[in-house]
């Protein structure tokens, strides 16, 4: 497999791996390094790559654990992402407009979910994969992926609702 | 689309039930901009997905990256060597030259020495025989 050849098959999903990787590091620069860091994994692996009938599904598969990786190794450093240590290009003042709004109120509540009901949300209603071939990516049953969508949507929804009820929107 | 179904359908979306296509259809029903008042929350969260589906990664893919850097790493090394043997080598000539210099000068300054003595032993002579005229010229 030449590198034309290479990049033909496995450009088409990066921004689908940037934004995993995004969903779990949180800041954008992590995740242009771990998508980085990805691509060049499996220009690596090139001559396995023809093993999975499914690449996409594995390189989603590799993003998710090297992202765990990344997050675990920053917790023994003491470096943990939390919500005020990391920038976004958007100035300050941006951010707090667009907290208020209850679109990006939608974010934060999908980063207080527990990392699988993250993952499905992510892999579901944002990149519109099927049961089957997210179940394959986190190795769960696709019944076990229903599940965790199922309390996912509610959580969000729920939480939006009290949030709207309190005012606090 | 009637309300009634986008309830329904709703209905099935909260216990993961949906198909994508029917997804798809609260999907655009959301983004319509026409929402029923007490359906809002969900306008928030199919508004949320559709602007996290439009980022994108803007860093291009580099696959060589490590490699060069590795073979410019080595480029470097030899290219430092090279300058030290260099200076080095240089830094030997000029130690080795000023060596010659300076014997060269000790030489030289012997043979100054030297002529200096045979000078002096000349002009011994040339009283001499000064003298020796004066003797003859007076006889």
């Amino acid at each position: 497999m030449n590198q034309s050849d290479f990049l033909k098959s496995v450009l088409p999903f990066k921004d689908k791996v940037f934004r995993l990787a995004k969903r779990l590091l949180v800041s954008t620069e992590e995740a242009e390094d771990a998508t980085q860091e990805l691509y060049f994994k499996l220009w690596k692996n090139k001559e396995k790559l023809k093993n999975y009938n499914n690449v996409e599904a594995f390189a989603m598969t590799m993003t998710k654990n090297y992202c765990f990786d990344r997050l675990k190794s920053k917790q023994a450093s003491n470096l943990t992402l939390v919500h005020s240590n990391y920038k976004e290009k958007d100035t300050a003042l941006e951010t707090k407009i667009e907290q208020r709004d209850s679109v990006s109120q939608v974010h934060v509540l999908i980063d207080k979910l527990p990392e699988q009901q993250k993952l499905v949300i992510q892999l579901r209603d944002i990149e519109q994969y099927d049961f089957e071939e997210i179940g394959k990516m986190l190795d769960l049953k696709p019944t076990a992926v229903r599940v965790a969508l199922s309390r996912a949507r509610k959580t969000i929804r729920e939480e939006l609702i009290k949030q709207h009820n309190y005012g606090i929107i | 689309m009637e309300l009634y179904k986008i309830e329904q359908l709703l209905e099935k979306y909260l216990s993961a039930e949906t198909s994508i296509q029917e997804e798809g259809t609260l999907k655009s029903y959301f983004l319509s901009g026409n929402v029923a008042p007490h359906l809002q929350e969900y306008e928030s969260m199919f508004s949320y997905f559709a602007i996290s589906k439009a980022e994108t990664s803007e860093k291009s893919i580099q696959l060589n990256t490590k490699k060069t850097n590795w073979k410019w790493l080595s480029v470097a090394a030899s290219v430092a060597i090279l300058v030290s043997v260099y200076i080095g080598n240089g830094y030997l000539k000029e130690q080795e030259a000023k060596a010659q210099y300076a014997e060269v000068m000790s030489t030289l300054k012997l043979l100054s020495t030297n002529l200096n003595k045979g000078n002096q032993a000349m002009a011994n002579l040339y009283a001499y025989e000064n003298t020796v005229n004066k003797i003859l010229k007076t006889k």
